[in-house]
């Protein structure tokens, strides 16, 4: 069976998919439906959703659907990318812990239970507080707080794999460590990462909604956090400043949660779901 | 005896934590913009060299690192964590002060997510592929993906401006009820909105989680032998399925409590709950970072103080883990 047919057997993760695709759509075509910056004030404050503005307008006049085109960009960017990065670290971590072994494994593993011990979300909102808020402070802040999930399961991977056939044929031919661990090894071990990745994506979109509803998003940047975080103040007599944004968090995130859930069931049936949130 | 061990490697482990916690907080106060100087040369106005230099001498900030980092480690330990940039209070009283409302907020919020997720998990795993199960599987999965602020915003919302029935912020009323009980229902009311809200994120998780435990659990082969001896279901359930399905739980919820007490900072602005979390949510608007990073040690000992409970709970659970040696 082709991966694409085990992955349409799972409803959710399809429906996920689809949701997926068109909030990447939002996020492509911000800048052609709504060639402006959506923080210029387009007409009167705080209207109604269904008048002038389809989904409102916020205390500034500022126009709320193009507010919700535009955050899509942030939200998903700060996701995509703080995985990425928070991936490389704990595979890094992971594997220099599994593949060496021995007094590295043990630093490894301390370095990274400190990190999940440690409050993420206070350390995140130290960072960002400390580094200056903007896109790159969030992503890093995002990172710093998320890797160690994938730095256990890199290493019970590496584990795994570490003294099978090829891995010691690989070693016996006088192949370089870098090369075993990148080449060899961390090919094999892709897959549980790829559908940790997935859905750490989704709690990096909820993380940085939050980093930004406290006022530490990108100032020059929207966001979909940032819209309802400025809203509070208003937020009895303008519901839809705060339902509207807070509703894309959701969409996203659940789309997200379900196609990794998809990926999951699509990739490895025999592996119920060990990734945490 | 085992439990002194038991105590003693706690107590070991928790210092250890907090030790490297300090150390961070140096490191992360030496990457903010600025210092202690800068802050005061701005609010005096007074920003020649000479006096930035005397102040920096007089905060100890011309000595070497490692002496510094020495310094701030005994300080720390005598619980002098410095004053706020802002009220010039010492920064340990103000955290203090307002520990006891974070503890009361996470404390409720863990214990309501660790009741009703795993009840919820199990209904759902016992029920399995019919409609009970879907519902909750659903709930859990939406509940998962909302973001706690805008939980809490829709909370307000609807159980406090629409039905009027909760306090919408605050921990008391304005003017609260005379006699002691009536003080405590007036705290409760005030509790149930921002306890339910951080909570609802955690039942999510844990009824996931206990339902595919129970699930896989049950297919194991004492289960069946159980069932062969004919105990009745009830009993199969709770004694022989949950028993065993519990401990990936509670390790779990262990690992989840430094994220609890971050969702917090979250609830407690939201809600305008006078924890830590509101603390560190003005002292952000301030940039008053010793406030800060006093917040983040009071923060990592209350998730040290959770680790705690966790893995007394589990030893409560699973008595082969006391016998092991750890």
């Amino acid at each position: 069976m082709s991966f694409w047919q085990s992955f349409a057997r799972n409803r959710g993760g399809v429906v996920g998919l689809a949701v997926l695709v068109l909030v990447v759509l939002l996020a492509v075509t911000a800048p052609f439906l709504f060639p402006f910056d959506p923080w210029d004030t387009r007409g009167a404050p705080l209207q109604a959703p269904g008048g002038a503005f389809a989904l409102g307008s916020d205390m500034l006049g500022r126009d709320v659907l193009a507010g919700v085109f535009h955050g899509a960009r942030v939200s998903l960017f700060i996701g995509v990318l703080s995985t990425v990065i928070a991936v490389a670290i704990g595979v890094v971590v992971g594997a220099l812990a599994g593949y060496f072994g021995g007094l590295v494994d043990e630093l490894a593993m301390r370095f990274t239970e400190f990190f999940q011990t440690i409050p993420s979300f206070v350390l995140a909102v130290l960072l960002v507080a400390i580094l200056t808020p903007g896109l790159a402070s969030v992503v890093i802040a995002i990172s710093v707080v998320t890797w160690p999930p994938v730095a256990r399961l890199a290493r019970s991977e590496f584990l795994a794999l570490r003294h099978r056939e090829f891995v010691e044929a690989a070693v016996l031919s006088g192949v370089s460590h870098v090369r075993i661990i990148f080449g060899e090894i961390l090919p094999n071990a892709l897959t549980p990462l790829v559908i940790m990745g997935s859905l750490m994506v989704a709690t990096a979109i909820l993380t940085e909604s939050a980093l930004s509803f406290l006022g530490l998003g990108d100032p020059n940047r929207i966001s979909w956090g940032y819209m309802i975080g400025a809203a509070r103040a208003v937020f009895r007599q303008a519901w839809w400043l705060s339902v509207f944004p807070g509703l894309a968090i959701f969409v996203t995130v659940l789309a997200i949660n379900l196609v990794g859930e998809g990926l999951n069931d699509a990739l490895n049936p025999h592996l119920r779901r060990r990734t945490g949130p | 005896m085992r439990l002194l061990l038991f105590l003693l490697g706690w107590g070991v482990k928790a210092a250890v934590v907090l030790l490297a916690i300090v150390v961070l907080n140096f490191c992360l106060v030496r990457l903010a913009p600025g210092d202690v100087a800068t802050v005061l040369a701005g609010e005096s106005g007074a920003a020649d060299p000479d006096f930035l230099a005397r102040t920096r001498a007089d905060f100890g900030l011309d000595r070497p690192l490692p002496a510094q980092l020495l310094t701030y480690v005994g300080n720390v330990l005598s619980l002098d964590l410095g004053v706020s940039y802002r009220t010039r209070r010492p920064v340990a009283e103000m955290v203090l002060e307002r520990m006891p409302a974070t503890l009361l907020l996470t404390g409720a919020a863990f214990v309501f997510a660790l009741l009703v997720g795993p009840a919820l998990g199990v209904l759902a795993s016992i029920r399995a592929r019919r409609p009970a199960d879907t519902l909750i599987t659903v709930a859990a999965l939406v509940f998962y993906a909302m973001p706690i602020f805008w939980v809490g915003l829709l909370f307000i919302l609807f159980f406090s401006v629409t039905l009027g029935w909760l306090p919408p912020f605050g921990m008391r009323s304005m003017f609260p009820p005379s006699g002691d009980l009536a003080r405590v229902l007036d705290i409760a009311r005030h509790l149930v909105l921002p306890a339910l809200t951080l909570g609802l994120f955690y039942v999510a998780i844990y009824a996931r989680l206990t339902r595919g435990a129970m699930l896989e659990t049950a297919s194991l082969d004492f289960v069946k032998t159980a069932r062969a001896k004919g105990l009745p279901e009830w009993r199969v359930v709770t004694a022989h399925i949950l028993r065993n399905a519990m401990l990936p739980i509670i390790t779990f919820a262990g690992l989840q409590a430094g994220h609890l007490v971050g969702g917090a900072i979250v609830a407690e602005t939201v809600f305008a709950w006078p924890g830590i979390g509101r603390l560190a949510f003005d002292a952000l608007l301030q940039r008053d970072y010793n406030l800060l990073l006093a917040v983040f040690l009071a923060s990592a000992v209350a998730v040290v103080l959770f680790n705690f409970a966790t893995d007394l709970l589990l030893r409560l659970a699973d008595p082969r883990i006391g016998a092991m040696s750890r």
